[in-house]
């Protein structure tokens, strides 16, 4: 019973101070993205002002379904991340994302405007080329634990990444694509280089576009959290290695971002398929070998 | 016990209902009411039949059945006479060959006496929970598409009056098809479920050929002689089996420990594969598809292909860890990835739907050729929720097909403004086969577990790209489907009421097996399972989990009621979408570079050069035919 209320207690805190963690982060990715490029930059609480400005603009939508859809979109990203550390299946918890990708992804379509429809295509073709790599981290946990449950992969007495660098390579690398990151922000991006507007999120704006934002936050620390598994064991110092890590994955993302141009979805697939089998799937052969 | 009479007429009925319906050649009121009397005839039949299963256990039935084969014998043979008689006239001499050696090989078998002197205590009947939950697919499913299609062959032939008029011999096709599927999986001689399974073969044939054009006539043959060489597989076991290792029942081929009967299974599984429309076979299935709706939806849904799952589910015993095992499962799970890859680039509602059922049945197969109690589990669990969620997408592309006379997904652009039920049902449809939490995505979760846990690496690698693929297609379609246009109109919707009937019924059926998913999985799979392996498993897919997907369907279903009752979006501003400032008045038209005004279109990604049919059919089918003979020899040729 008692450990049903740490885990309540967990998920709950999680559904409060993400957002709050989010919204830092993003501030910090500005903030290092302007002094990578020799700026001031704007303050490090620039993204919640932001997300305050959209909540006050008239909300203007291009058809009514829209609003169903991106409260959807946030409330299964909520509830992944919740799910995540409530110590759910992990199977079952990137089930649950894709499940929320799709709702934004029916958003976009809805709009019926060229940019915007782009935008929903390049995003399912981001998924083509993540979801493989995805369902491997899952697998990869299982053959290392011997159970999906992330309550269970927290107690591990070795911190995964012994036995599978490989796989958490292969995993940082599609988080360049969760997070919109250059080279691969194809669906839509932060940068203003944008060849078709914003994408995804063109005919998203006021408190939609604040939802969604919010979502993003959500979304960024239970991936960041995720990679961070990695590290967790059952003695309490691995879990500061592990921020220590997830803040050095977040930082590389940012310089990546700011290096490389942004590839064609070809390339992407490509290299996303190419990671996924040659770090991935290798990583799991010898995991599975070694299970013998 | 009244298992057997029970039994009888559910095989029996629909071949009289079918030699009724030949006769009735005027079209009208009568017709339409027997054919919905006999479905739903036949659907009570088999909910008395799983009331009276549950109450009671298995049952086996009729171990002296000499007048019977005789008489399957006769039937047997007019069926090949049938055959010939297409072949002749066709010029398709293939055919002919194919069949007279199989037929030939039986009735010799037959005629020598060689069966008598073994099946003298055999039963020829078993009636289990497995076969129950085949009667189900085919009975209910079945016989709901028997009822959609009084209304749609109305429309299909007011619509093509190019075609000739050919429904009594339709609906009498239907019924046949049904008694077939019944006699199939009713049976467990393996003469008797041969039988049945060429009836199957031949019924589709002639529902492929339906249209009697050039295109349906050579997509028939295909079909046929593909089917008939699975048949010859199939004979060929089945005289195998008697002459050398003197089995004849399903039953004994599982129990069977000699070494040698790995040659029955691997025919056996080749047949099963071909049946399945697997690749390097699956072109039959695709050709399929120039028959009206309700056929195909037959064809995918409730049988034909099911038959083949049905037959490896019921050896995936004695498939685990040997090489026609190895034969299956690589075969499968490549089907499962690389049909979905072929799904991506087409934009034919019907062809992706056809290429969804090879790529589902795949990984069916797979798990059947695993071995494993986990496998078997996922791969029945997929089966049941293929049948509802593949026929209801079926039906609903045919409604829609009747109302704008297109199946393209291109043209179904904004439907859920033109068309909302139809829209929604299809909806459910689509997130049915692949979305979490919805049935399908439960069970292909079970798979994966299932491939991890028997240290098949690449079926596991298979199923997680072949799951980014799946997700392609289907959300594209999704998308679609969403769109909304401005100052579109609703069209009237003219789908006849035993249409919606069946599709409603579907849609009802499909969220209700999500529910009741736990308790499928306790009552009905769990003790077949037990049966088939002798040991049981604690849930797979554990409670916690199943609790969590409850929770994610209360909270779709709350999510509409939630945002009204928020009041969210009360004060929004409804504006045209962006188009760089070259709007023209609404989201439909814009201005040109010549300053013209111009209609906009969007589509969504097919990627043609780098999925298309023209650059991955034929490696993929060099692949699998290498695979298949590779496996397929040295599985045999290890036991001999």
């Amino acid at each position: 019973m008692n450990d049903l209320y740490i885990r309540l207690l967990c998920a709950a805190g999680y559904l409060v101070l993400a957002p709050f963690i989010g919204g830092l982060l993003s501030g910090l990715d500005r903030k290092l993205t302007a002094r990578m490029q020799g700026r001031q930059g704007p303050p490090l609480l620039q993204a919640f002002y932001d997300v305050a400005k959209l909540f006050k603009k008239q909300p203007v939508v291009v058809n009514s379904v829209q609003n169903l859809l991106i409260v959807g979109f946030l409330v299964f990203v909520a509830f992944t991340g919740c799910l995540f550390f409530f110590g759910g299946d992990l199977l079952l918890i990137f089930f649950a994302l894709s499940l929320a990708v799709i709702f934004i992804f029916m958003s976009a379509s809805s709009a019926n405007s060229p940019y915007s429809s782009m935008g929903a295509q390049r995003e399912l073709v981001q998924m083509l080329a993540y979801e493989p790599m995805i369902l491997l981290t899952a697998v990869g946990f299982y053959l290392f634990t011997g159970s999906f449950a992330v309550s269970d992969i927290i107690r591990s007495s070795t911190p995964a990444i012994a036995a599978m660098p490989g796989v958490f390579l292969g995993f940082s690398f599609i988080l360049i694509i969760k997070f919109q990151k250059s080279p691969f922000d194809l669906s839509t991006s932060h940068h203003a280089h944008q060849e078709m507007v914003k994408g995804l999120n063109t005919e998203h704006a006021g408190n939609i576009l604040g939802l969604i934002e919010i979502a993003h936050w959500y979304e960024t620390v239970f991936l960041l959290c995720v990679a961070g598994l990695f590290f967790i064991t059952s003695d309490w110092y691995s879990w500061l290695i592990a921020l220590a890590v997830v803040l050095l994955v977040y930082v590389i993302d940012v310089l990546v971002d700011n290096t490389f141009p942004r590839v064609k979805w070809q390339t992407m697939v490509v290299m996303s398929w190419a990671v996924t089998l040659v770090l991935g799937v290798l990583n799991l052969l010898i995991l599975s070998l070694i299970n013998h | 016990m009244f298992f057997l009479p029970l039994i009888a007429f559910l095989i029996g009925y629909p071949f009289v209902a079918a030699l009724i319906l030949y006769c009735m050649k005027r079209h009208g009121r009568a017709r339409r009411y027997f054919i919905f009397f006999s479905s739903f005839v036949v659907i009570a039949s088999v909910v008395l039949l799983g009331v009276q299963l549950l109450t009671g256990g298995d049952v086996s039935y009729l171990p002296e059945t000499h007048v019977l084969d005789r008489v399957i014998l006769c039937a047997e043979i007019i069926l090949a006479g049938v055959i010939v008689y297409f072949g002749a006239r066709h010029r398709r001499y293939d055919v002919i060959v194919l069949s007279v050696v199989q037929t030939g090989m039986i009735a010799w078998l037959e005629l020598t006496g060689r069966t008598e002197m073994l099946s003298v205590v055999k039963p020829h009947i078993l009636l289990d929970k497995f076969s129950f939950v085949m009667c189900v697919v085919a009975g209910v499913v079945g016989g709901l598409i028997c009822i959609y299609a009084v209304g749609y062959m109305k429309e299909f032939h007011e619509r093509h009056t190019e075609f000739q008029d050919r429904r009594p011999f339709f609906f009498a096709m239907l019924f046949v098809f049904l008694g077939a599927m019944f006699g199939l999986v009713l049976s467990t001689h393996l003469l008797w479920i041969y039988f049945f399974w060429e009836i199957t073969s031949l019924v589709s044939f002639m529902l492929i050929g339906y249209n009697k054009r050039e295109e349906s006539v050579k997509n028939a043959f295909r079909s046929l002689w593909m089917n008939l060489l699975g048949g010859l597989g199939f004979a060929i076991a089945i005289v195998y089996g008697v002459c050398v290792l003197h089995i004849s029942t399903l039953q004994d081929i599982v129990a069977c420990a000699d070494e040698r009967v790995i040659i029955p299974i691997a025919l056996l599984a080749l047949a099963a594969l071909i049946k399945s429309a697997q690749l390097p076979f699956s072109r039959w299935l695709l050709g399929a598809m120039v028959a009206p709706t309700p056929t195909s939806a037959l064809l995918h849904s409730a049988t034909m292909v099911k038959a083949g799952v049905y037959l490896l589910l019921r050896l995936s015993p004695v498939l685990g860890g040997n090489l026609a095992g190895t034969m299956v499962t690589t075969i499968g799970g490549f089907t499962f990835f690389a049909a979905s890859l072929l799904a991506i680039s087409q934009s034919d509602g019907k062809k992706v739907l056809a290429y969804s059922t090879i790529s589902n049945l795949g990984l069916i197969v797979a798990c059947a050729g695993v071995g494993l109690y986990e496998a078997a589990w996922a791969g029945m669990l997929l089966l049941l929720f293929h049948a509802v969620s593949k026929s209801l997408m079926f039906l609903s592309v045919g409604a829609v097909e009747n109302q704008i006379g297109s199946r393209n997904i291109e043209d179904m652009h904004g439907l859920i403004v033109k068309l909302p039920e139809l829209a929604l049902v299809m909806i459910l449809g689509i997130a049915g086969m692949f979305l979490a939490p919805f049935g399908m995505l439960i069970s292909k979760w079970g798979a994966l577990m299932a491939f991890v846990d028997a240290d098949n690496l690449l079926l596991v690698v298979l199923v997680a790209f072949g799951s980014a693929t799946t997700m392609f297609y289907w959300t594209k379609w999704l998308g679609k489907l969403v769109a909304v246009l401005h100052h579109s109109e609703r069209l009237p919707n003219k789908t006849k009421g035993s249409e919606w009937f069946t599709l409603c019924s579907l849609a009802v059926l499909m969220v209700a097996l999500c529910f009741g998913l736990p308790f499928i999985s306790k009552y009905l799979v769990g003790p077949i399972l037990l049966g088939m392996f002798g040991y049981t498993m604690p849930d797979i897919i554990s409670g916690f989990n199943l609790n969590i997907m409850t929770v994610m369907l209360v909270i779709i279903i709350l999510l509409p009621f939630a945002v009204r009752f928020l009041a969210f979006g009360k004060r929004d501003k409804l504006v045209g979408s962006y188009m760089g400032g070259a709007n023209q008045g609404d989201d439909r038209y814009f201005v040109d570079s010549f300053g013209k005004r111009k209609a906009m279109y969007l589509s969504g990604w097919y990627m043609p050069e780098f999925f298309g049919e023209h650059i991955l059919l034929k490696p993929v089918l060099a692949i699998a035919a290498a695979a298949l003979i590779l496996l397929l020899t040295i599985a045999i040729g290890g036991a001999v």
